[in-house]
């Protein structure tokens, strides 16, 4: 681009030219506060975004990890807490009526319960996930499911297990430390005895922990 | 065989980069040229051999290798030639090396120019181009590699992986899982491309300002040399956004160009900090001013171009959750703080060098107006930024409800949703700011301008665009927003036009060319102006176009059998008939044959349908779309519910001004295009000579 | 040689913080002119009822898709549910607040403004602002040394600063207008 310039720089007629030139080379006035602000700000944003990851980067609740704590009410209106449960083994199953593969496990589930029920020691619950109230109605009718059942409300269970999806199953010791986890459907009853079985073993027995399915995350 | 050969050819390109980086520190250190020179054979060896490890890509990708994991991903047997060729970029790993290939061919090309006056800039160009390279390389190499293969583990397991595992064999599948359908169309073919092109090209402007910080040659010769780099790397940004918004207009279904999702979020950052470079390169080059925050800006696109290359629809980061649950977020993020803080501690290590050289004379002077105009700027940008990490921060906060009950109650770490509603309401008031300055800055002059002469100048084209405004409310417009908008635009239209015809009219004056010539001319010698000032009135366009279908778009939903009718305003369909077929290329066709009416006028026929793929059991609904100036009449099968002859379901979107929109978006490429236009020889320059006391007073 | 030095910053000053105010109130404005109201419930309700609320929401699964749009059995599910609550006579804030209820804030498109979601709408402005200030210290510091008077040269004043000998700094000036490129 082609523009003449006019490069009279210094008007010629103030000899104090040079003396200006001399004082506008001098540093500008160094300001401590701006370095430090500019550093605390890149901190505080890579700081920020670096908390993100790491709470991205943590995945579900962990094998061993104490499991979080939650209050749900069923939709026949009973009220459950999961700390009340303490001492029995309790298995939490995350679904929703449109789910497909939620399907192929709730009869084994139901199946399960019917097993392990009398025996007292071992609690069911079922969590419905960003699900309608009818819709499940009729999916629990519909499978005959009697093990207590409840929605999430405001999804705050499903966020503080960090679940990523349904449906999903996790199995707590007596303890409440969670022992085991399934994201993807049981493919028999068999399956779901494996899982509970070993955690039904007196507490002081060294390999009570030991799990033979270990954990499946096979999704 | 392919595969390893293509993996070789990035292994070595990745340790050759690695050396042109040291040989360039080095050479520059121990001041010898020799080790320069060989760090520029080292960059320019980079292309060659990443070309042939995309072309190993292609080919696998081309003669359906489905033991190859990203061939079965994003090919398939029924996809046509072409579509395979383009499946390089379509997933995430391809996307990569191809990012690279443009990385280093870029580079090589800067390396090939004249570096009589520029010597001591380029080593650190060659480090910064290589470092970023081999980033790229690196990730390539070990996260997201396109040439794994698929093994079968003993256990029935299918894993990818590079070399053989211990016991598995090869698995080769059928067929592949195929483009997904949204990916296929025309738009969505360039679009990553343009994009990346953008990206990359931004990368050189950045090395040049951080070889000029290195240096310590803080004058404004790195933006001199890189101002074509910039306004071609900002031209392909601007049009992949377009086409982006064009896509998903025709594609997704929806009948909408822009859904702040955070993947298009990432995208437009780096064209914001890019759009405030360019304007504000200018007040250094005229002024001497703002060194600092040219700096600063350029940092800032640099590391966004970074972000935004990750999060992309067709790669696995598609969306900010997904990115921080992957094994590439803590990667990249590393790369970008490390970078950040390199670039901060060096601009803050030059501060004092960057002295301004002027003074900040008038608050209207056209400076004054571009500093208001970035200020702008970055406030979309805080806006867009804030939305798109708000909700994973405040998840993650979440950790301290959890520790401190009392604070449980603010920090519920619950998920949210920053959407639309937030980013239009904060974004539009500064967009209509950006609207009027670019109304009143070519008013306005370099250093000189007082509110009496900016009024003086600027009152024709207010009164011709309040006679505008006046103009639509007679014809029925009420809604504030949009007069206001129109006025806007009017205003600015009225005072670029009568840039354009001032000019001409001087020139024409001067040398007796008929006006048209005169126009012609005047553009070719000031390209950057006119061009610029295109560019704005293409932004009107897109403007206008935007306020249309914002603030007027009317939609209705209906369930109608065959023979009956639905109606939106002034315009109703006909339910004529439907259509069912297959595709060879793999898809099942449901097309719906509807007659429209305007006013009771017939006025065309429209063909929505919906394609359903076989083998990604995907569908998806192609609209059937009228287009006028006035508007669109944009038509669809909605495919969730059941279509038949009984009764398919329409949506009905009625779109009014959107081909302004795209209209804006070629006058605004056009603009572009003659900015970044290679000047013919300047003409002769008169430099006045001095007489010798003012001359020494210089020094 | 009368060159306009600004007399003072407060006319800037004055300006941004007018700007800033206009900005802010045309923020809270537009926030109307973007909202829809849907139509009172009737006997029938329409999908235009259902869609007009269904576009303020967005899918509890899927991310960033609003719920009119979103193809999924579950999305299918929760229209239905709209459906029905506008024929029970529910209006919309009750519906909104209904799924806020039942699936967590997510739902909406904005974060509903109570403990920390303030800073959503906080931050923005407050940047804006430091943006301002940063601006005027700015300003004030390219105010230069008094008797310094630059000469008047309207559009195009080019200013170089290179400490070159003299004869060398005519002739490299002539020579990089020449190769401008």
């Amino acid at each position: 681009m082609a523009e003449t310039v006019k490069n009279t720089i210094i008007n010629p007629e103030t000899p104090d030219g040079i003396e200006n030139q001399v004082l506008s080379s001098l540093p500008a006035r160094q300001s401590p506060w701006g370095r430090i602000l500019a550093w605390v700000g890149l901190f505080t944003l890579l700081g920020l975004v670096a908390i993100s990851l790491v709470r991205g980067q943590q995945g579900p609740v962990a094998i061993g990890q104490s499991a979080p704590d939650f209050t749900l009410t069923t939709f026949d209106s009973q009220t459950i807490h999961l700390s009340d449960l303490k001492g029995k083994v309790v298995l939490v199953n995350f679904w929703a009526s449109w789910c497909k593969p939620c399907e192929q496990e709730a009869a084994d589930l139901e199946a399960a319960w019917r097993y392990y029920q009398e025996r007292g020691d071992v609690a069911f619950i079922g969590i419905a996930w960003t699900d309608t109230e009818p819709a499940s109605k009729a999916y629990l009718e519909k499978f005959d499911i009697t093990y207590p059942n409840g929605p999430d409300l405001g999804t705050r269970i499903s966020q503080a297990y960090r679940t990523t999806g349904v449906p999903e199953t996790y199995i707590l010791s007596r303890e409440g430390v969670l022992a085991y986890k399934k994201f993807s459907p049981f493919l028999s009853l068999a399956e779901i005895k494996a899982a509970i079985d070993p955690l039904l073993e007196p507490v002081n027995t060294p390999d009570a922990m030991e799990l033979p399915g270990g954990i499946e995350v096979d999704k | 065989m392919v595969a390893n050969f293509g993996y070789g050819a990035l292994v070595i390109a990745f340790l050759i980069s690695l050396y042109g980086v040291f040989a360039a520190i080095y050479g520059v250190r121990q001041k010898a040229p020799a080790w320069v020179e060989s760090a520029r054979i080292a960059m320019l060896l980079t292309w060659p051999l990443i070309t042939l490890s995309a072309l190993s890509i292609i080919f696998l990708l081309v003669n359906n290798h489905y033991e190859m994991e990203y061939v079965t991903s994003v090919t398939s047997n029924s996809m046509p030639f072409y579509l395979k060729v383009t499946a390089l970029w379509g997933g995430q790993a391809g996307s990569l090396i191809f990012w690279s290939w443009l990385m280093s061919a870029f580079a090589s090309a800067v390396t090939l120019r004249k570096w009589e006056r520029d010597r001591e800039f380029l080593p650190w160009v060659i480090v910064v181009s290589l470092v970023t390279l081999a980033f790229f390389i690196l990730l390539s190499l070990f996260v997201e590699n396109p040439f794994e293969r698929l093994w079968l583990a003993p256990s029935g397991e299918i894993a990818p992986a590079m070399f053989q595992p211990a016991g598995a064999t090869l698995f080769t599948p059928q067929d592949g899982q195929g483009l997904n359908p949204l990916l296929r169309h025309p738009g969505m073919i360039i679009h990553p491309p343009m994009l990346y092109l953008g990206f990359v090209a931004f990368v050189i402007p950045y090395a040049f300002a951080m070889a000029a910080l290195i240096t310590g040659r803080t004058d404004d010769r790195w933006i001199r040399i890189t101002r074509r780099w910039s306004l071609v790397a900002w031209l392909f940004l601007s049009l992949g956004l377009i086409l982006g918004g064009r896509w998903a207009y025709d594609v997704l279904g929806w009948g909408g160009y822009w859904g702040w999702d955070p993947v298009e979020i990432a995208a437009f950052m780096p064209w914001l900090t890019g759009t405030a470079f360019l304007h504000s390169v200018m007040i250094q080059e005229k002024r001497g001013l703002m060194k600092h925050w040219n700096m600063v800006l350029i940092i800032l696109t640099y590391d966004l171009v970074i972000f935004g290359t990750f999060l992309t629809r067709s790669g696995v980061l598609s969306s900010v959750h997904a990115f921080a649950q992957s094994a590439i977020g803590p990667l990249f993020f590393s790369f970008i703080g490390l970078t950040f803080v390199t670039s901060l501690a060096l601009l803050l290590h030059r501060w004092n060098e960057l002295k301004a050289e002027g003074e900040m004379t008038s608050v209207f002077s056209r400076e004054a107006l571009f500093l208001l105009n970035n200020l702008l700027f970055m406030g979309i940008l805080v806006v867009c930024f804030w939305g798109v990490i708000f909700p994973l921060v405040s998840e993650a906060l979440g950790i301290v409800g959890q520790n401190v009950p009392a604070l449980a109650n603010i920090f519920t770490g619950q998920k949210v949703t920053v959407g639309p509603p937030y980013y239009e309401r904060a974004t539009a008031p500064l967009f209509a700011g950006l609207l009027f300055l670019m109304g009143i800055a070519p008013l306005s002059a370099w250093r000189l301008s007082t509110a009496r002469t900016l009024g003086r100048a600027a009152w024709k084209p207010l009164i011709v665009s309040l006679v505008i405004v006046v103009i639509v409310f007679a014809l029925g417009t009420r809604q504030w927003a949009a007069l206001l908008g129109f006025w806007l635009c009017s205003f600015v239209s009225a005072v670029t036009l009568y840039e354009f015809w001032r000019g001409s009219m001087a020139r024409h004056r001067k040398s007796g060319e008929s006006l048209p010539v005169a126009l012609w001319h005047l553009a070719g010698r000031n390209r950057r102006r006119y061009g610029g000032y295109t560019i704005h009135l293409g932004v009107v366009l897109m403007a206008i176009g935007i306020i249309g279908i914002e603030i007027f778009q009317t939609e209705t939903q209906g369930t109608i059998p065959v023979g009956g009718q639905l109606s939106l305003g002034q315009y109703t369909i006909h339910y004529d008939s439907l259509a069912n077929f297959d595709y060879a290329d793999g898809r099942n066709v449901s097309r719906a044959v509807v007659s429209v009416y305007k006013n009771g006028n017939y006025v065309g026929e429209l063909h929505p349908r919906r394609d359903y793929y076989y083998e990604s059991q995907q569908p998806m609904t192609i609209p059937g779309v009228r287009s006028t100036m006035e508007d669109d009449f944009y038509l669809l099968l909605v495919d969730w519910q059941p279509i038949s002859t009984q009764s398919a379901t329409f949506k009905i979107y009625l779109n009014p001004l959107v081909n302004w929109l795209w209209l804006g978006g070629i006058v605004f490429i056009l603009g572009t295009l003659i900015a970044a236009w290679p000047d013919k020889d300047p003409e002769p320059v008169v430099v006045e000579k001095r007489s010798p006391q003012v001359a020494q007073a210089r020094i | 040689m009368g060159v306009q030095k600004m007399a003072s910053v407060k006319p800037v000053v004055w300006s941004l913080i007018w700007l800033a105010i206009i900005l802010l109130v045309l923020f809270v404005m537009v926030s109307n002119v973007l909202a829809q109201e849907p139509t009172p419930a009737s006997s029938e309700v329409t999908d235009d009822q259902v869609n007009a609320i269904a576009k303020q929401l967005f899918c509890p699964v899927c991310e960033n898709i609003p719920l009119d749009v979103c193809p999924t059995q579950a999305c299918a599910q929760w229209r239905d549910l709209i459906r029905e609550k506008l024929a029970a006579g529910w209006n919309e804030r009750q519906i909104k607040n209904y799924f806020v209820e039942q699936y967590g804030a997510r739902v909406l498109g904005a974060p509903p403004a109570k403990g920390i979601n303030w800073l959503v709408y906080i931050v923005p402005p407050i940047a804006i602002l430091g943006g301002i200030i940063v601006l005027y210290r700015a300003l004030r510091s390219w105010k230069a040394p008094a008797g310094f008077s630059a000469a008047v040269s309207g559009q195009t004043g080019h200013v170089e600063s290179t400490a070159l000998p003299s004869d060398e700094y005519v002739r490299q000036l002539e020579e990089e207008l020449r190769k401008r490129d």
